[in-house]
């Protein structure tokens, strides 16, 4: 797009769809915004007008509110070092020529394409069920007792079943990265001496970089909204509220839109500093 | 101290024999050239000799000791690879200092090698940057630089200049040589540019389908070419190779004659034996005029004229060969 002409023909192209992009974000940014500074409750008299900050002083003053930022960014945190870890071991393992390649990269991917409201449901009565699940099996087999995972162990249990929902998606952009690299570049460290572990460290990863990168930030804005696997596993109990979960219980369950509303601007907040944090860090992979 | 043999070498990919069997003596501080046509295993022999491809069968050999099932790192040969593989996230310092790293030397080390070695090649000014803020012809000195800091037995360039332009490539050419000079280190060498071979080899390897033509040097193979392959890969322009009539007159079934090795007067010569030809396309170089002839009975023929002759597109010519330079080959294609 060298030219004036070719240059604000574009503009005139790309309209449209900012335009409606624009539109798509501001209308309920804006409508949030709008109920958070009303007092709403739909089953208690509907909308009682202005009430200012209240709305917001409450919900942050809500015992929940920090426990539940604080576990947000434990799930988060936890799906991103799991996935991002094997996901690496995954995409080097299947860089290998092997028989049967093609498939197995298929039922790698697999997991991405089952619901998250499934795959939670399977997770929750196939493998953790604390009597009939398949660890509770695997556990009585070495003689231990089983652990009730979804109360003894919720918020991990929670990061495990996002983990696997999210580790195909890891995989296969950090596959197709670890396929780009130049061949030539690890023979030549090889030559160099470089053993299997250092040619991981110096060559490898810095390659990963700005792949893990991507992936670190696509997967931070997916996994701050995560709903479903909550809902159907531990409905938020024993310590699995997330921010979203607990703006959805002060909608739906208080029926208090006001209060709702607020805690989603908060929410927006806090993406946006896990955003401008994770860009400091990273960012600088994606402009090398 | 660098001496490389290779006893009975091979090589399969599956069911294709890339080298067939190969014995080859390289001397400690030669720089030995491999060429050929493109596929006929130049890069394979290389990486054998690197240690970057397992040899099929055969014994390869550094220094005396058997090298064959050594890993790359401990052969103590150092490779320039054609697309250079630079390490692109680190800067210029970093990448001629990383064999050093690896070997464990310590920094103040480090950095007195990496400095004599980016002042040899030119490279201080550029010692900070990465990569990929450096032309084509700097990145090849970082590889230089980052094979010579681990002070090898033998350095191995796989076609390092194919990627430079034609000025550049002569300067780096020159460089090389000149680097081999100072180090007296061995080196071997794999292009298919001839004039490469040529010009900076001590000893050429002409290698075809996995098989070593001839072995010997520059100069030796312009002059004895073994057989007609190698007689028509050495030397630029091609020589010309005659069959038939023309070549049974000069008493072999196939005789090859060299460009420059040809006489053209606008007359006909007193001496018999001279082609009469029409000149084709004429191409004038200033110092030489190289003619495209098609000569009466024997074919085209091109030849290496002085530069200031005056010929045109279909003037008529005399071609003389010089009879002492004249090659025979049988009807095999040897030598004769
Ligand atoms: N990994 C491989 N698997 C199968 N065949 C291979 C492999 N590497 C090389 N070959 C084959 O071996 C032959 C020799 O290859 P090589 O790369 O040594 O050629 P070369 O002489 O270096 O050619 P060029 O001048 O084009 O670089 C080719 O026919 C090539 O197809
Ligand atoms: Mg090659």
């Amino acid at each position: 797009m060298a030219t004036q002409n070719s240059r604000s023909a574009a503009r005139l192209m790309l309209a449209p769809a900012v335009i409606l992009l624009l539109g798509w974000m501001l209308v309920p940014l804006t409508m949030t915004l709008w109920f958070s500074f009303r007092k709403y409750l739909p089953l208690r008299g509907g909308d009682q007008g202005w009430v200012g900050f209240d709305n917001y002083v409450r919900f942050v003053s809500s015992s929940s509110f920090w426990p539940s930022v604080q576990t947000t960014l434990i799930i988060v945190g936890g799906v991103l070092v799991i996935t991002v870890v094997f996901g690496i071991l995954l995409a080097l393992l299947l860089d290998q020529p092997m028989w049967g390649q093609g498939i197995v990269r298929i039922l790698v991917i697999a997991p991405f394409f089952v619901m998250p409201t499934v795959s939670a449901l399977v997770w929750k009565n196939i493998f953790m069920d604390p009597v009939n699940g398949l660890f509770a099996h695997l556990w009585k087999f070495f003689g231990a007792t089983p652990i009730e995972w979804l109360s003894q162990a919720s918020v991990q249990s929670i990061i495990m079943i996002v983990s696997w929902q999210w580790l195909p998606f890891a995989t296969l952009i950090l596959l197709t990265a670890v396929q780009s690299l130049d061949g030539e570049q690890l023979e030549a460290s090889e030559m160099d001496g470089a053993k299997p572990l250092q040619r991981f460290g110096y060559i490898i990863l810095p390659h990963l970089a700005r792949a893990i990168t991507i992936v670190v930030l696509i997967q931070t804005i997916f996994l701050l909204s995560i709903f479903a696997e909550i809902f159907v596993t531990t409905g938020g109990a024993f310590g699995t509220k997330t921010l979203s979960y607990l703006i959805f219980q002060r909608v739906l369950e208080s029926q208090n839109i006001g209060l709702g509303s607020a805690g989603g601007i908060y929410a927006v907040i806090l993406a946006n500093i896990v955003a401008i944090f994770l860009m400091r860090i990273v960012g600088k992979n994606l402009d090398a | 101290m660098g001496s490389i043999s290779l006893k009975q070498v091979t090589k399969s990919f599956g069911p294709v024999d890339v080298i067939k069997p190969i014995d080859l003596e390289i001397e400690d501080g030669e720089f030995v050239v491999f060429v050929g046509p493109s596929g006929c295993g130049k890069s394979t022999l290389l990486r054998l000799i690197a240690g970057l491809e397992d040899v099929t069968s055969g014994h390869i050999e550094i220094d005396g000791n058997d090298a064959t099932t050594i890993p790359p790192a401990k052969r103590g040969l150092a490779m320039v690879f054609q697309s250079y593989a630079l390490y692109p996230h680190m800067s210029v310092r970093k990448n001629i200092a990383f064999p050093l790293k690896m070997a464990k030397v310590d920094q103040a080390e480090i950095d007195r090698k990496v400095d004599d070695a980016a002042r040899v090649l030119n490279l201080s000014d550029y010692i900070d940057r990465r990569p990929g803020q450096l032309s084509g012809g700097q990145r090849q000195r970082v590889a230089i630089g980052r094979a010579i800091v681990r002070e090898p037995a033998a350095f191995l360039f796989d076609e390092p200049l194919s990627n430079l332009d034609a000025a550049l490539r002569g300067n780096m050419r020159l460089e090389i040589s000149e680097l081999h000079q100072t180090l007296k280190t061995t080196m071997i060498y794999v292009t298919h540019d001839q004039v490469e071979a040529m010009t900076m080899a001590d000893k050429i390897v002409v290698l075809r389908d996995g098989i070593i033509e001839q072995v010997g040097s520059p100069i030796e193979l312009y002059k004895n070419p073994r057989n007609l392959f190698v007689a028509e890969f050495i030397g630029s322009p091609k020589m010309n190779i005659i069959k038939g009539a023309a070549a049974e007159a000069l008493g072999a079934p196939t005789i090859g004659v060299r460009p420059e090795h040809i006489e053209v007067s606008k007359t006909k010569p007193k001496a018999d034996g001279a082609w009469k030809g029409t000149v084709g396309v004429s191409e004038h170089l200033g110092s030489d005029t190289f003619l495209h002839m098609d000569a009466e009975g024997v074919g085209t023929i091109n030849v290496r004229a002085d530069g200031e002759i005056e010929l045109r597109h279909g003037d008529t010519a005399w071609l003389s060969p010089q009879v002492s330079k004249i090659h025979r080959f049988d009807a095999a294609g040897m030598a004769a």
